[in-house]
């Protein structure tokens, strides 16, 4: 397996030019339908690059419809980092002739992703670095984009509503939270593309930088288009914080950093919206935890873990509530022996 | 009557055997995946141990809390049954019926959640924070 993928992947780096060798070929994660695997090509020169390859295997392409596709993705990277992003370079793509799948080959980052590591400290550049990416992100010009998913507020959250009524399981404070966000849902707004899940753990870091540095935005699979506040609010949930809630900005800074970078690349917060989509961000993240244990309750993935997460839908649950209606000191829990 | 160790005991001994005798057998030997479901696995049988030594107290309080929220004339001398309570207050709330202003709304939902979070997830930091635990 991993020979024909390392030949393969020869072939699309070398192109007309001299040979390249593939090696240390190691897959890193993925499910059936999409993979990313680490390797290193090394040209005539000797010199070793790190680089990535992320892909659909043959048969596989066009599985996760409604997310970006892989190809999009790329098209996505290329404009992205043309404009400043911090954002993997695009080495090569992946044509039906390699046999190799749908996907492309990109440079491979050293940084730190794993986010209680990125959360341990106050990071106020970090933090500023994340603004001025999004304030970039959102300002992409929507017409060299590839097809997108477009959404707005209040289909968001009905997709939501919808989302968790399918799963059949009654949860009184996430029909108080669906309940808050269609009362208190902003109007529609002038579509900027979307990250989608800009949060700590999907942000490739610098951490011996003093401050800390954003040196790669990843994981760009739901893009979309749709209110740009969207992303600073998910980037703020308290699931992304690693336990640091003190620190609202994925648990490594605060609003007030986050936003003088948006505004310094160019962008206009708007902190009642990035509340909006906190709150929902929280809805979102519960309902998703909601989805995982129900693909185990419902035979689709016999998968522990999904069943475990199932049982996490209650820290969003807890979250909201410290969201719409917070209570300075709380009693002890009812409840007997533990 | 069935005799000691009880479930919550037998659960006990089967997490600490988990945590403490494989989890790190399977580390020492590079199974580093595997010993990560074992930690999950582990962490599971607290959550349901937890849960038997809880629920008798818990599921009674949230269920007279309910009934006086959404109860009616209709249901059983008893009550309603728990589960079918919940639904009569998410679709109320979501319904609009039943709001942040609802006297007790605030108070159930929060004793509700904090005896969840009690038997799911006691190390979450917003539960920890909240509760002084």
């Amino acid at each position: 397996m991993n020979d024909t993928l390392a030949a393969g992947l020869a072939a699309v780096l070398s192109g007309d030019g001299p040979a390249v060798q593939v090696g240390a070929v190691k897959r890193l994660s993925g499910g059936a339908s999409q993979e990313t695997w680490a390797f290193e090509a090394r040209a005539a020169d000797g010199a070793a690059r790190p680089l990535i390859l992320r892909r659909a295997p043959p048969g596989a392409e066009h599985r996760g419809s409604g997310n970006v596709g892989l190809d999009g993705e790329a098209a996505i990277l290329r404009l992205a980092g043309a404009a400043g992003v911090p954002v993997p370079e695009v080495v090569a793509g992946l044509r039906p002739e390699h046999g190799l799948g749908q996907g492309f080959v990109m440079n491979r980052l050293a940084g730190e992703t794993l986010g209680r590591r990125v959360a341990a400290a106050h990071r106020p550049q970090l933090a500023y670095q994340c603004g001025q990416a999004l304030a970039r992100i959102h300002a992409l010009p929507l017409d060299r984009l590839p097809p997108l998913r477009r959404t707005q507020p209040r289909a968001e959250v009905e997709h939501l509503r919808a989302q968790h009524a399918g799963m059949g399981a009654a949860r009184p404070v996430f029909q108080l939270a669906l309940r808050w966000l269609a009362d208190h849902a902003p109007a529609d707004t002038a579509p900027a593309l979307v990250h989608g899940d800009f949060r700590n753990g999907n942000l490739m870091c610098d951490l011996d930088a003093a401050g800390g540095a954003l040196i790669g935005v990843l994981d760009w699979e739901l893009a979309h288009v749709g209110d740009p506040m969207a992303d600073l609010g998910w980037l703020c949930c308290n699931s992304w914080r690693f336990g640091q809630s003190q620190r609202p900005v994925g648990g490594f800074g605060f609003d007030t950093e986050l936003f003088a970078g948006y505004r310094d690349a160019g962008g206009t917060p708007d902190p009642a919206r990035v509340r909006w989509w906190q709150v929902l961000g929280t809805l979102r993240w519960g309902v998703i935890c909601e989805s995982m244990g129900h693909a185990w309750l419902s035979g689709a993935e016999p998968v522990m873990e999904k069943a475990a997460i199932g049982r996490r839908a209650s820290e969003n649950e807890i979250d909201l509530l410290d969201l719409l209606l917070p209570r300075a000191a709380a009693a002890q829990p009812a409840g007997g022996p533990r | 009557m069935q005799d000691a160790p009880h479930p919550h005991q037998l659960l006990e001994a089967v997490v600490r055997y988990l945590r403490d005798d494989a989890l790190p057998a399977l580390t020492r030997h590079g199974e580093g995946a595997l010993a990560y479901q074992a930690r999950v696995a582990a962490n599971m049988l607290d959550i349901a141990r937890r849960e038997l030594l809880a629920a008798p107290v818990d599921e009674p309080a949230e269920r007279a809390r309910l009934q006086a929220l959404v109860g009616t004339a209709d249901d059983p001398p008893g009550g309603a049954d728990l589960a079918a309570l919940n639904r009569r207050l998410a679709e109320a709330i979501a319904a609009g019926r039943v709001g942040t202003d609802t006297p007790g709304l605030a108070e159930h939902l929060w004793a509700t959640t904090l005896a969840k979070l009690a038997v799911d997830q006691p190390g979450y930091e917003t539960y920890r924070r909240l509760t002084g635990a």
